[in-house]
C-alpha cells in the first residue's frame, strides 16, 4: 500500500514540480506589456508620419501617389499651390488636406515606397485602439511630424 | 527624449476614459451611491472572459496574445469560452462576410449582459482592402462596438493595448459625470513614448 502510493501518487507530484523548478532558474519569457515595451523589429510598420527637411519645411508635395498606391483607398490628398507668402513645402505644391482613415489602412507601405520625397514614413507607434469611428481620421495636423528645434 | 506624462482625459460627458493607458496602482474614489457599481465594473474588468470567434488570420494574433510571451492571463482574460453563454467580451477577430454577420449577431444576442465587443483588425472595423460585395464594411453595422483596434493584423501589444483600454472603459462605466469621479494616483508614472 504505500509502496503503490508513493510510486502513483508522491512520485508523479514530486517529478512534475521537479520540471517546473527547472524551468524557474529560465530567462521569462513575458513580456510585461503596460509597464516595458518588447523591441519592435526593424522593418516593423505601423503609425504614419508625414516628415520634414532640416529647415522645416514639409516633404509631402501634394502629389497624391501615395493615394493612387494605396490598395485599401484610404488615403486622401488635396494639393493647393505654394506662393511666396506661404511657403510650405520646397515644391511647386503643398498638401492642404491629407487625411488616412486608420481604420482602413493595412500597414502595407506601399506609400511609403510610392513617396518620391519620403515624406510619409511609418514609424512604430502600435497604439492605436480608440472607442469611436471618427476619432479614426487622422489629419494632416496629426500625422505632421513637429518642428525640431 | 519626450516624456509622456499621463492625464486625465475626458472624452465626451457620457463616459469619462483615463487617460491612454492603465492606471497602476491608482484608485478611483466616488460617491457612495456609484461604489457598487464601481465595485462591479473594477470586478468584471479584471475578469474579462473572451468568446472564442476567430473569423480570419486576426485570430492568430489573438491566440499569441494569449500565449507565454505576452499572457493576457495577466489581465484576467485567458479564459476564451467556446459558448456564448458564458463569455461577456467578444473579439471579431478577422472579415466579417455578409453570410457569417446573421450568425454573429445571433451568437452576440445569446451573451448574456452585460456584454462588450472589441473590433479587431481592419477587415472587421471597416472592410479594410475587402470593399467588395462579401464583406460588411465594419461590425458595427451588426453589433454595437465598444473600441476598434486598427492593424493588419494588429500585433499582440497592440490587441493588448485595446483590452487594457476597453477596461478604462468599463471602469468608468458607473460614472456618468466628472463630478462623481475622483482620481488618486499612489505611484504616478511617466511612460517614455516609443521612439521610431
Amino acid at each position: 500500500m504505500g509502496f503503490e502510493l508513493m510510486r502513483d501518487v508522491a512520485k508523479p507530484i514530486i517529478s512534475g514540480f521537479g520540471i517546473t523548478a527547472k524551468r524557474l532558474r529560465r530567462e521569462k519569457a513575458t513580456v510585461q506589456y503596460p509597464d516595458e515595451r518588447r523591441e519592435q523589429f526593424p522593418r516593423t510598420r505601423w503609425r504614419h508620419v508625414l516628415t520634414r527637411y532640416d529647415s522645416g519645411l514639409e516633404r509631402c508635395i501634394g502629389c497624391s501617389l501615395c493615394a493612387g498606391a494605396c490598395p485599401a483607398r484610404c488615403i486622401y490628398v488635396q494639393a493647393a499651390d505654394n506662393t511666396d507668402e506661404a511657403r510650405f513645402s520646397p515644391g511647386e505644391r503643398f498638401s492642404e488636406r491629407y487625411e488616412i482613415n486608420m481604420l482602413r489602412c493595412i500597414f502595407c507601405g506601399y506609400c511609403q515606397d510610392a513617396c518620391p520625397t519620403g515624406a510619409i514614413v511609418l514609424r512604430k507607434d502600435f497604439e492605436l485602439a480608440n472607442y469611436e469611428r471618427e476619432d479614426f481620421i487622422y489629419t494632416k495636423e496629426m500625422l505632421l511630424e513637429p518642428v525640431r528645434k | 527624449m519626450p516624456k509622456r506624462v499621463e492625464t486625465l482625459v475626458l472624452h465626451d460627458s457620457a463616459t469619462p476614459v483615463i487617460g491612454d493607458i492603465q492606471k497602476g496602482g491608482s484608485v478611483v474614489v466616488t460617491n457612495s451611491k456609484t461604489l457598487l457599481d464601481v465595485g462591479l465594473n473594477q470586478a468584471r474588468a479584471h475578469a474579462l472572459w473572451p468568446l472564442t470567434f476567430g473569423l480570419a488570420c486576426c485570430a492568430i494574433e489573438m491566440m499569441s496574445t494569449v500565449a507565454a510571451r505576452f499572457d493576457l492571463a495577466r489581465f484576467g482574460s485567458e479564459a476564451f469560452r467556446a459558448t456564448p453563454r458564458q463569455a461577456d467580451v467578444m473579439i471579431i477577430a478577422g472579415r466579417l462576410s455578409k453570410k457569417m454577420a446573421p450568425v454573429l449577431r445571433q451568437i452576440y444576442d445569446q451573451m448574456p449582459e452585460p456584454k462588450w465587443v472589441i473590433s479587431m483588425g481592419a477587415c472587421a472595423s471597416s472592410g479594410g482592402v475587402y470593399n467588395n460585395y462579401a464583406i460588411v464594411q465594419g461590425a458595427d453595422q451588426v453589433v454595437p462596438v465598444d473600441i476598434y483596434v486598427p492593424g493588419c493584423p494588429p500585433s499582440p501589444d497592440a490587441l493588448m493595448y485595446g483590452i487594457i483600454k476597453l477596461q478604462n472603459k468599463m471602469k468608468m462605466q458607473a460614472m456618468k459625470t466628472n463630478k462623481q469621479m475622483s482620481l488618486i494616483e499612489l505611484k504616478p508614472r511617466v511612460i517614455e513614448k516609443v521612439e521610431a
